[in-house]
């Protein structure tokens, strides 16, 4: 398994985020997470690269326990130079981009295998070229976010998410502050990724994505996966009501 | 389409009609009152000029005397302590006051409590008065034995007071000053940064700190420009900067309009210098937002 999740608890104060999540995608497998607002979606994503602490129960990537050690019955929750290596191995695109402003797009993508990998300069300069070329912003090396459209802003991030080589690439709704126009070329990057074989997990509104590239749609609701299955099937033929309520008001 | 079909289809915009002229309207109100702000211009230029009062030529005299240079000089080591240790220690406080950890906080947040609200002229005296308090200073395990201690005349003499009074003073708005241009930093990029795995020291001097700048900058300048005028005060502790110096030299030959003016010219150059570096220094944060 890629990534595995066992019985996820999280919780901000009072308020119940995840309740108990279970969750197993193997090696290039492409799991598109489905589910309305406040259910859970983006909280998920930050508990499987440790952005946010896991409260109950456990995350592994590719087999290694993610932000703990294991000894006996307890977990001795690791140094933080341990948890900045372990994330090093999964990418993380956000809603909003987040791109660096005052870096230029080149200087984006070089960040983190520069001062995350510590890779040499000349190796960091040649992945950067083929990674700008893959999204399609080769001639954008030199310029700032600033100037670029959402679009291109996003197939950056995609980019520099990229540049960690990670075992597998997280999507934060990498699409929803696009405007309509500009969701497809992001979508396409992505199609892409999926074909090449890389583990996505993406959070996403985009059915038709879902249907085209998901090898696994996931259903959340109020904290809990409520159904899980082969793409075809849960959007098709949904078993749960609510999956059928949700579906029917998107599509 | 020819040419004469486009005309004959819009007959207002005839060929032997030609476009109208624009005439823009007069503001004989405002022109009136740049007049009055030109003619006031003019009378005060006069005034200066042609009083010799003012004694321009003593100005120049004294301008570049070595004892005024050596006060300039001696005003810019000041500032430069000042800034210098004020805002690496207000830095330090606003690090401080945004950590998880209440005693952290807690003691940045005092810190900057108990030095605003001590005027900058209480503190020089009570710092150029500490031997009054300490006699004498150890160094050594806190609580424990001591490897060596020095009479505090000794260690503190003038020039440090004056600079350790404007540094500890200065580290106070530095740290508000420090504190809100890392709050102003947009919360996304600090989740990016971690989710890259980008270590923390990196974290803050590559990612928040140069956009945090954009903030900090024209406020520290504005705290920087005062603290050149700021030093000032320290003539309290008869050290030769630049204003007690020239009253030492119109105490002696009674030109005190002439040398205040000397004063007056040194603190301008001074300023509009540190205005320039400012400007530069916006420009440089400021890339990528245009």
């Amino acid at each position: 398994m890629m990534v595995e999740l066992a019985g996820v608890h999280k919780s901000f104060g009072a308020l119940h985020v995840l309740k108990g999540i279970d969750l197993r995608v193997r090696q290039g497998e492409v799991a598109v997470v489905l589910g309305p607002s406040g259910s859970g979606k983006s909280t998920l994503l930050r508990v499987i690269n440790h952005l946010e602490k896991v409260e109950r129960g456990t995350v592994t990537v590719d087999g290694e326990l993610l932000g703990y050690r294991r000894a006996g019955d307890r977990l001795y929750e690791l140094p933080e130079r341990e948890i900045l290596r372990q994330r090093t191995s999964i990418g993380f695109v956000f809603q909003n981009f987040n791109l660096f402003p005052h870096l230029t797009v080149s200087q984006n993508v070089a960040e983190a295998p520069l001062s995350a990998r510590r890779r040499p300069r000349g190796e960091v300069a040649e992945l950067t070229a083929r990674l700008l070329d893959r999204v399609g912003l080769a001639d954008k090396a030199a310029a700032y976010p600033r100037t670029l459209s959402g679009g291109q802003q996003q197939r950056v991030a995609i980019a520099r998410a990229l540049a960690l080589e990670p075992k597998v690439v997280l999507f934060d709704e990498p699409t929803s502050a696009l405007d309509p126009e500009l969701v497809g070329e992001v979508l396409e990057v992505m199609k892409d990724l999926a074909r090449s074989g890389t583990t996505m997990i993406v959070v996403t509104h985009e059915v038709g994505f879902a249907r085209e590239v998901a090898d696994t749609v996931v259903f959340m609701d109020e904290g809990r996966i409520v159904e899980r299955g082969p793409a075809a099937q849960v959007l098709d033929a949904p078993r749960h009501a609510r999956t059928r309520a949700f579906l029917g008001k998107v599509l | 389409m020819t040419l004469h079909d486009t005309a004959a289809a819009v007959p207002a915009a005839g060929p032997q009609e030609a476009a109208p002229k624009v005439v823009t309207a007069r503001h004989p109100l405002r022109a009136a009152a740049a007049l009055g702000v030109l003619v006031l211009l003019a009378m005060a230029a006069n005034a200066l000029v042609t009083n010799p009062a003012w004694d321009w030529d003593v100005v120049g005299t004294y301008l570049f005397a070595p004892s005024v240079v050596r006060s300039v000089l001696l005003t810019l080591e000041l500032t430069g302590l000042g800034i210098g240790l004020g805002f690496g220690l207000g830095t330090l406080l606003a690090l401080m006051r945004l950590s998880s950890n209440r005693l952290l906080s807690s003691v940045a947040w005092g810190y900057v409590w108990l030095f605003r609200s001590v005027p900058l002229i209480l503190q020089l005296l009570f710092w150029y008065n500490l031997a009054l308090l300490y006699p004498r200073l150890s160094f050594g395990v806190p609580f424990g034995p001591a490897f060596f201690d020095v009479g505090t005349m000794d260690l503190i003499g003038p020039v440090t007071a004056a600079a350790l009074g404007l540094a500890l003073h200065q580290a106070a708005y530095a740290a508000e000053i420090v504190r809100g241009g890392l709050l102003s930093v947009d919360p996304g990029q600090r989740l990016a940064a971690a989710a890259l795995g980008i270590p923390r020291v990196r974290r803050m001097f590559r990612i928040i700190l140069p956009q945090a700048m954009r903030t900090i900058v024209p406020n520290a300048g504005n705290e920087i420009v005062g603290l050149v005028k700021g030093t000032s005060v320290v003539y309290i502790m008869a050290l030769p900067e630049l204003f007690y110096q020239v009253q030492v030299i119109y105490n002696r030959n009674g030109r005190v309009m002439a040398l205040l003016l000397v004063a007056t010219v040194w603190y301008f150059v001074l300023t509009t210098t540190l205005s320039v570096v400012q400007h530069f220094l916006e420009r440089h944060y400021g890339r990528g937002r245009s």
